[in-house]
């Protein structure tokens, strides 16, 4: 914390809301630029030091994510149903975001993410649709966050990624047992397993130390700084330009617009839940993809009554979110699988989605253990295994060391029914109207994830498994989802899309909305190098606009 | 820390970010360690060891220690006076239906830890299914493998239970088939 002091009363170059995974990028780069920037985060700002080794805190207790208790978020399936309190998306609710406790996979999308509509076809029931950039327009951001941020990988050993300008900055992390018994069987059955890209060193790196393998990843901060959050990687530098101020437990309630229609800043409640309306030229949206189009609906006016920047009506429609379903096997000798990071081996062999199968989807499969001690015990066992008593015990003496999982990340259609919406009657803590989240599977998906549980164990049984068993795939199961994309659609077209192809808003020219709100299609999960790509491309192309005077 | 990782760690990151990241480490792995019992807060002794009794059968004792010797119930204890306090209404109305439900099949007994081990096991059948349960069994678990600093997993007896050797860092090869791999 060592950034710029701002007044609010002073108008900013550029007010970015959210300083996770995208509002961390958008910062560095508008302020190197020589921009002036107040970032506000709702959550904390943590450091190092605060980060333990503590399942029951960062599991089992909202941790680094955002707290029910004080924002409550209502679900339902469907229009027809009442929303009823449930955490049924989950972000991270601190400086650095959901990059913080992410697992830190970080593939690219594919070339055919981005014209799967023309490709494949139109979907009945869905809202399939190009986007209006190609992987040639975001390939050079995907190669500026890479080498910025810090990701290990292979570059050129995944056959199906797109080209690629520059190998990764770091070499692979080193295999785990997951990972070889993956990659073996994959390449028995003709696939083609790649070390899987990591934003977490594999040596040091910039100023950072290289990971040490402690196996506190997913859901966990990294207290070794080797994990490539905006945290420690982005936003230090950020501050270090002196324009850039990073403003914790400052929770935006609304975007002000002008008489013309521009954004004028943001009001937000400070830690004090203070109203504060920090001024600026120009607004970065970069909230998630489910409270940057709650914070659109929240920002309604005379002028934009439907809420800020919908005139298409689609702020908040589209929400794809993360599904798949994990298969596991039993191995005869010990793994250790807690060790190092989650992952270390993926396939894209399933990836494309292809008509002949019958249904739109594929998946991404990577060989890992999400699994810490109690939720392995509570949630990795078979299920047709005790779930008490002294068999329960033996069996856990054995499985949580000799067991791994394959995960596949199934794609996400996008449905006009799926969204983010405000809540008619529940309320957080500040009096705002809570998170309203409505999702039902496209049948799409259910038989995507299916088909891909087929290959899930046909790869376990290949690699030798003495026992395979699958978790569930019901909608129970895939909450809370963490990955929330498409509710403010990128197009070229106002009204079927809320930004444009540069990540501006079409109803208010000095708004750039740049995270997971833009996408189209859900690829097949692993938005993080996606999110920040976009955002890495929105800034550059802020920038650019702004020296031409159209922001300001 | 080990010399040799001290080492090692100084010659991936230099000798002037050691202490540093020894401090965060460290910090990392406090909460590891156990604290002596704590009294009862929100759970008095009675119903401490009717849940005990219980969660003695979710985890029991055979081949080895179980919930009881992890402190369980001094997990539960904590959780209901912090974090999940909440909670404690769904433990009073879910203790008394299982007491209920106790009563309903040996109407001769006076609690569950006086019922016979055979008895608390088939008692736990006629439950299994119910939402305290699920309840119970998390919190069992929570308190069997979570850290010690919150009143279970005592001595880290869960953690050698399921083979969890915590350490603030490996090096590979982590497993048999990544070290067999290397050779």
């Amino acid at each position: 914390m060592s950034g710029a002091t701002l007044k609010p009363s002073d108008p900013v170059d550029f007010v970015v809301i959210g300083a996770g995974a995208a509002g961390g990028v958008m910062a560095k780069e508008l302020s190197t630029a020589g921009f002036s920037v107040v970032v506000l985060e709702q959550g904390p700002y943590l450091g190092v030091k605060d980060y333990s080794h503590d399942e029951i805190k960062y599991t089992y207790t909202p941790g680094l994510t955002n707290d029910p208790k004080v924002q409550p978020i209502t679900y339902r399936r469907n229009e027809s149903e009442v929303a009823k309190p449930l955490k049924a998306i989950q972000y991270g609710r601190q400086v650095g975001g959901g990059s913080v406790h992410f697992t830190a996979n970080y593939w690219r999308f594919h070339e055919s993410d981005f014209h799967e509509r023309s490709q494949f076809g139109a979907v009945s029931g869905a809202g399939l649709a190009d986007w209006p950039i190609t992987y040639a327009d975001l390939e050079p951001y995907y190669t500026k966050a890479e080498y910025d941020l810090g990701i290990s990988g292979l570059g050129g050993a995944n056959p199906f990624e797109g080209p690629r300008s520059k190998p990764y900055p770091l070499p692979p992390m080193p295999v785990k047992s997951s990972g070889v018994l993956f990659e073996r069987a994959a390449k028995k059955l003709g696939l083609h397993p790649f070390p899987a890209p990591m934003a977490i060193l594999s040596h040091p790196y910039q100023d950072r130390p290289a990971c040490v393998h402690c196996g506190f990843c997913e859901y966990f901060g990294c207290e070794m700084r080797a994990k490539s959050s905006t945290l420690v990687s982005v936003i230090p530098v950020a501050e270090k330009t002196g324009r850039c101020e990073i403003r914790p437990n400052s929770y935006v309630r609304k975007i002000e617009t002008d008489a013309h229609g521009r954004a004028t800043g943001a009001v937000y409640f400070d830690a004090n839940r203070r109203e504060v309306f920090q001024r600026a030229k120009a607004v970065a949206l970069c909230a998630n993809g489910a409270e940057t189009a709650r914070l659109l609906l929240l920002s309604k006016s005379k002028r934009f009554p439907h809420g800020l920047a919908n005139s298409s009506g689609l702020v908040g429609k589209y929400l794809m979110w993360d599904n798949g379903g994990e298969a596991l096997g039993l191995f005869e000798h010990p793994l250790n699988e807690y060790k190092s990071v989650v992952v270390t081996r993926v396939i894209h062999d399933y990836y494309r989605a292809d008509p002949r199968r019958g249904f739109y989807g594929g998946a991404g499969i990577d060989a890992r253990f999400d699994y810490y001690p109690a939720s392995f015990a509570l949630r990795g066992m078979p299920p047709n295994a005790p779930r008490w008593g002294a068999e329960y015990k033996q069996m856990l003496g054995q499985y949580f060391t000799h067991s791994m999982a394959l995960l596949a990340h199934t794609s996400s259609l996008p449905q006009a029914g799926n969204s983010i919406s405000l809540d008619p009657h529940a309320k957080d803590a500040w009096g705002l109207p809570a998170m309203r989240v409505t999702f039902d599977f496209h049948p799409d998906d259910i038989a995507t994830m299916k088909w891909a549980l087929t290959k899930q164990l046909e790869i376990l049984e290949a690699a030798g498994a003495a026992k395979t068993w699958t978790t569930g795939i019901t909608l129970q199961d895939m909450l809370p989802s963490v990955h929330l994309m498409g509710t403010c659609r990128m197009g070229n077209d106002p009204k079927q899309s809320v930004v444009d192809r540069n990540s501006r808003a079409h109803d208010v020219p000095n708004l750039v909305i740049a995270d997971g709100s833009n996408f189209v299609t859900s690829g097949r999960q692993q938005p993080t190098a996606t999110i920040q790509a976009l955002s890495y491309r929105a800034a550059d192309l802020a920038i650019q606009a702004a020296k031409r005077g159209e922001l300001g | 820390m080990p010399s040799t990782r001290r080492l090692w760690l100084s010659q991936c990151i230099g000798i002037a970010a050691l202490a540093e990241v020894a401090a965060a480490q460290q910090h990392a792995n406090e909460a590891a360690r156990s604290p002596d019992p704590p009294p009862f807060q929100t759970l008095d002794p009675a119903m401490a060891r009717e849940i005990d009794a219980i969660t003695s059968q979710i985890v029991p004792s055979t081949d080895g220690p179980g919930a009881r010797e992890a402190g369980v119930v001094y997990f539960i204890d904590r959780a209901l006076s912090t974090f999940d306090a909440d909670l404690r209404e769904s433990y009073r109305a879910g203790m008394a239906s299982v007491q209920q439900k106790r009563r309903q099949m040996f109407p001769a007994s006076s609690s569950i830890a006086a019922l016979a081990s055979e008895q608390q096991i088939q008692l736990i059948h006629a439950i299994e299914t119910s939402e305290f349960f699920d309840l119970l069994r998390t919190h069992t678990i929570y308190g069997l493998l979570g850290n010690p600093s919150y009143g279970g997993n005592r001595d880290r007896v869960g953690w050698k239970l399921i083979g969890f050797d915590p350490h603030p860092a490996y090096q590979p090869p982590f497993g048999y088939y990544d070290a067999k791999a290397k050779q």
